[in-house]
């Protein structure tokens, strides 16, 4: 996999998620990704921006644009350093959730992304990774 | 702070969303447009959110928020002009916004919230006529 653009951003509040879902816009227009999978991509990443704001008070988010296979995609990895998600599995469960939103979060993103990795360490933070590819297969 | 216009027009209350939506301006219009529905007397909302990229699923529970509190407070509401690949992506999200009316454009909006009042007064007026008819049989 090669990677040939990169970006960080940090989330720390807020009114940073506007500027961050531009961001993500912007790299996904430049590949040429059509606007359903621009807008499926942009939505994953709102919803995960917004776990790391609500549970973990921010943390940075990288874009990238890579390249696998003659296949171009823009992957967002989001590290937050927040308290971990004790049950993983159950957090990727259709409306299971901690706080007093309707849980479609973590499982929703999942199923608008191509490929989507979570690690997660009680007392250390969690680290979300999501891929979209250009032709969104 | 930024605010979202509401325009009164009639017995509907109009809001036209033109920005992408952070959690405070979405909040402040929710507020805001239950407030106006009290003060005005509103019988319907009509939102348009043609101009909107994003809907994520805290948007999407504004939304039908915005629609469960102005139904309890005797007004419908309308959320138009919504684009297809936001519509895609909300039911592959697991949003499918349930009591919400939606019409694709303002004009068809207006046309549902008119037929909404209107099918209401035919069927009020129909219950006074039946309850005589009852009496003579």
């Amino acid at each position: 996999m090669i990677v040939m653009t990169k970006d960080t951003m940090q989330i720390v509040r807020e009114q940073d998620v506007v500027p961050f879902r531009n961001r993500v816009r912007e790299y996904a227009a430049k590949i040429g990704m059509s606007l359903v999978n621009q807008t499926k991509l942009i939505t994953a990443a709102s919803e995960l921006v917004r776990n790391m704001l609500k549970y973990a008070n921010g943390g940075k988010v990288l874009i990238e644009i890579i390249s696998k296979n003659a296949q171009t995609g823009v992957r967002l990895t989001f590290i937050d350093e927040g308290p971990g998600i004790a049950n993983v599995q159950q957090a990727m469960q259709d409306g299971f959730s901690t706080g007093k939103s309707l849980g479609l979060g973590l499982p929703g993103t999942k199923r608008l992304v191509n490929e989507f990795d979570i690690k997660s360490t009680l007392g250390e933070g969690t680290t979300v990774t999501v891929i979209h590819w250009k032709n969104g297969r | 702070m930024d605010r979202i216009p509401i325009l009164k027009m009639g017995p509907f209350l109009l809001v036209t969303i033109q920005v992408d939506l952070y959690d405070r301006l979405a909040l402040t219009l929710e507020n805001d447009l239950i407030s106006m529905v009290s003060q005005t007397g509103a019988k319907g909302v009509l939102i348009d959110i043609s101009a909107v990229t994003i809907v994520d699923s805290f948007m999407g529970r504004i939304l039908g928020n915005i629609a469960s509190m102005s139904r309890i407070m005797d007004a419908e509401t309308v959320v138009v002009g919504m684009q297809p690949a936001v519509a895609i992506t909300l039911v592959e999200l697991g949003l499918t916004l349930q009591g919400v009316y939606t019409a694709l454009d303002v004009e068809k909006g207006m046309d549902l919230l008119y037929n909404k009042i209107g099918i209401i007064d035919v069927l009020e007026e129909d219950d006074q006529e039946e309850e005589p008819d009852d009496c003579n049989d």
